[in-house]
């Protein structure tokens, strides 16, 4: 036990930290790409569990998978804390006008990931179902599809790590709004 | 009280029970089913309750069934000092208009279920005290669980 007080350098940090010596040291990079870095290291996900890929959406949370590992640190029971909303669940048409008033109250920017053949296509209720929405990204802009009934813990995962090399290429200077234009089917 | 009991005692207390249509089985059930016509189902119900050698003060399920032809509803009664269970079912082939009396004046916790019923098989519930839409919107057209429910905007028939 014991404090580590050598410093040491992130080997994903986007960009070059030279020694300026005196304690002081210089970092060399882009903006976009330590924001994106912060970003995507730090992806608060909303409480949103509507069926039985809820139980393995909290699996991934817990100690075993423990998805804090990759900066997942938290979920958040507010949309206003939340960065991230995984939909681990079937959508019904009640439901879907309460997911789209969460996903509208989360603060920009925000990312949404589809985990389970309901909240990708409405899974097992495509047919003969009066109730279910065929698809969560009827309701909002999904980034990222995890197949599966219910995906296993290292799906999900999976899908988290390719939301963050999403991110990771985002720039400032063109930014995409999802949403934008969603409604209009464009 | 085995399932053969109970059938004999029900039947004693019944004069002709062919004649009204009281019919036992325990084929594919673990349970001895009696289908009985919706006139005598509240009478029957309210002996079943109150009658000391079967004492089924508990109403566990409630469920109502399209048979494609026959609207219906099924009930499973427990008692839980003498711990045997019987089922009661109750059919009509009327799909305008199917009625039933209602069994929560026997056990209460038959008006939600009855509400589910009424909600997703349009089955009335005579003296219910409050039969409206219990998971659907009040403006809700038709009844989902019917096996002729059409929907041509939500559902996709395969």
């Amino acid at each position: 036990m014991g404090v580590n007080n050598t410093s040491e350098i992130p080997a994903d940090f986007p960009g070059k930290v030279i020694p300026g010596g005196n304690g002081a040291n210089i970092l060399v990079t882009s903006l976009d790409d330590i924001i994106n870095w912060g970003r995507a290291n730090s992806l608060w996900s909303l409480y949103f569990g509507t069926s039985c890929c809820a139980i393995e959406m909290m699996q991934t949370g817990a100690a075993r998978h423990d998805y804090s590992r990759f900066g997942f640190e938290v979920a958040r029971p507010s949309p206003r804390q939340a960065d991230l909303i995984i939909i681990a669940g079937t959508i019904v048409n009640k439901m879907a006008p309460v997911l789209r008033r969460l996903y509208d109250q989360m603060a920009e920017p925000k990312y949404v990931i589809a985990m389970g053949a309901c909240a990708i296509s409405g899974g097992p209720f495509y047919y003969n179902s009066y109730s279910v929405v065929k698809g969560a990204d009827h309701v909002i802009p999904v980034d990222v599809y995890v197949p599966g009934c219910p995906p296993r813990p290292e799906a999900l995962l999976e899908g988290m790590l390719m939301l963050q090399a999403k991110i990771k290429t985002e720039s400032m200077n063109n930014k995409v709004f999802p949403i934008d234009g969603f409604d209009e089917g464009l | 009280m085995t399932n053969e009991a109970l059938q004999n005692l029900i039947s004693s207390w019944i004069p002709d029970p062919i004649a009204i249509g009281l019919e036992f089985t325990e084929e594919k059930s673990q349970f001895l089913n009696i289908t009985v016509q919706p006139e005598q189902l509240h009478q029957l119900m309210t002996q079943l309750k109150n009658n000391p050698d079967t004492k089924f003060d508990y109403l566990f399920c409630l469920s109502g069934v399209d048979w494609g032809k026959e609207l219906g509803v099924v009930y499973h009664l427990e008692s839980t000092t003498h711990r045997h269970q019987l089922v009661v079912k109750v059919k009509t082939e009327d799909r305008e208009n199917p009625t039933f009396d209602t069994v929560c004046t026997i056990w209460r916790t038959a008006e939600f279920h009855e509400r589910e019923v009424f909600d997703f098989f349009g089955i009335q519930f005579t003296n219910h005290p409050n039969l409206k839409r219990l998971f659907l919107t009040e403006e809700w057209d038709g009844f989902p669980l019917r096996k002729d429910y059409v929907d041509e905007i939500n559902m996709i028939i395969k």
